[in-house]
């Protein structure tokens, strides 16, 4: 059973990672990522939220109607989801201010939702919570892979503290620009899921065509 | 009227909720290989953000601000943090409402759009349009502006998408991109694109 648990734990960092496999929550983890503080805070907000909807819901799994429990999924997870928010809003203003709606949208965070229903739904809650973790983890590297690259070479700082002096406050490093616009997101993304594959190739999809070399006339 | 058109523009182009907010990302990925498949849902996600956005305006504005409830005789309630279980609430329902009258009604329209309608409910642009709308502090008529042109500019992102996609499939990606890896590319250089309307000042 630890073996499992263990695994429970471990398989989503990158063997099924949500983000760069299973393709849930990409929402939230291109917005957030310009800056890493932000995208730390994010990544602990939704590994809670998982977490604890999981095993709400795994506990309640034998009560709730299959006709009604989206919804039911739905009002369990708001309800953490505002939770969160308010503590956000209490202890840290600045910080969810910078997240604005992103919070809010942890409840359509597919990820929270997938995981409700593809493994709560039929497992028992700690085991739940444990996948709830895992998974949650699992978005939170991505989201701080992505956000140390993009802070780093865009303002060259990371958590706000200077690593590569800038040209402008005479050092000599020139910082990308583009990793601080939202397009840069998709990029850092893409080649990470192209590294990931290159490394494991397990995870390549098939091509929906071949193609073929021709022989020159 | 003129704030309502440069509203409705900017929407849809500078602001656009898939290309500049990553918001719906995950349907915007996962059902982009088809263009007639991708209209679909474009225009479902656009009859439902024009449907949700004006009725949880007006949810807030009568029900959860601050002082909202002064018609009912409470004067100093502050519902404001039921608001994200209301805005969900109200979308969930909305959803189930539109479903069960195009069903009865519109049958045609009903079989198109039928699939497509229950993801609508989990899909994240849908509800940062509600969360846009609040933060904004948008009035009625601006509302129901931002969520037309906002479900718009929606449509129009994953229906280019999937035009992309479909031209991409025969083309020869190194294998590790293959699927995932190259659709976020493009997207990324879709975003690009769109941001060039930035600098238009309405």
């Amino acid at each position: 059973m630890a073996q499992t648990r263990k695994s429970q734990l471990v398989d989503p960092l990158i063997d099924n990672n949500p983000i760069t496999l299973q393709v849930l929550g990409i929402c939230s983890a291109l917005a957030v990522t310009s800056s890493l503080k932000v995208a730390l805070v994010m990544a602990i907000a939704v590994t809670l939220v998982t977490a604890f909807s999981s095993m709400f819901i795994s506990m309640l799994r034998n009560q709730i109607p299959s006709s009604i429990r989206i919804i039911v999924q739905m009002v369990i997870i708001a309800s953490l989801v505002i939770v969160v928010d308010q503590l956000l809003k209490a202890y840290a203003y600045e910080i969810s201010k910078t997240l604005s709606v992103f919070v809010g949208l942890i409840i359509t965070n597919c990820i929270v939702m997938g995981r409700a229903e593809a493994f709560a739904m039929s497992n028992p809650p700690v085991a739940s919570f444990v996948d709830g973790i895992g998974n949650g983890a699992g978005y939170g590297l991505i989201l701080m892979v992505v956000g140390v690259i993009r802070e780093l070479f865009g303002s060259g700082s990371l958590f706000g503290v200077t690593i590569l002096p800038t040209v402008n406050n005479g050092g000599w490093y020139v910082p990308n620009g583009l990793l601080l616009l939202p397009p840069s997101a998709f990029f850092v993304i893409g080649l990470l899921i192209w590294a990931i594959r290159t490394w494991k190739p397990g995870q390549v999809e098939e091509r929906e065509y071949k193609i073929q070399s021709v022989e020159a006339h | 009227m003129e704030g309502l058109i440069s509203l409705a523009v900017k929407a849809v182009f500078v602001e656009n909720l898939a290309l500049s907010f990553f918001l719906g990302m995950c349907t915007f990925i996962a059902v982009s290989k088809k263009i007639s498949t991708a209209m679909g849902l474009g225009v479902s996600v656009m009859i439902v953000q024009a449907i949700t956005v004006p009725a949880n305006n007006l949810i807030l504005s009568y029900l959860l601000a601050p002082g909202a409830l002064a018609w009912a005789g409470f004067p100093d309630i502050d519902l404001t943090f039921l608001g994200l279980i209301s805005y969900i609430g109200v979308i969930a329902a909305l959803v189930q409402i539109l479903e069960m009258v195009l069903d009865k009604y519109f049958p045609p329209l009903y079989n198109a759009l039928g699939v497509y309608l229950p993801l609508i409910t989990v899909n994240c642009a849908i509800l940062g349009g509600s969360l846009f709308m609040v933060e904004r502090n948008y009035d009625f008529a601006e509302s129901l502006t931002y969520g037309v042109s906002s479900g718009f500019g929606w449509a129009l992102a994953i229906t280019a998408m999937a035009g992309v996609r479909e031209k991409l499939k025969y083309s020869d990606i190194p294998v590790g991109l293959q699927g995932l890896g190259i659709t976020f590319i493009t997207a990324g250089l879709m975003a690009m694109a769109f941001m060039s309307f930035s600098g238009v000042k309405l």
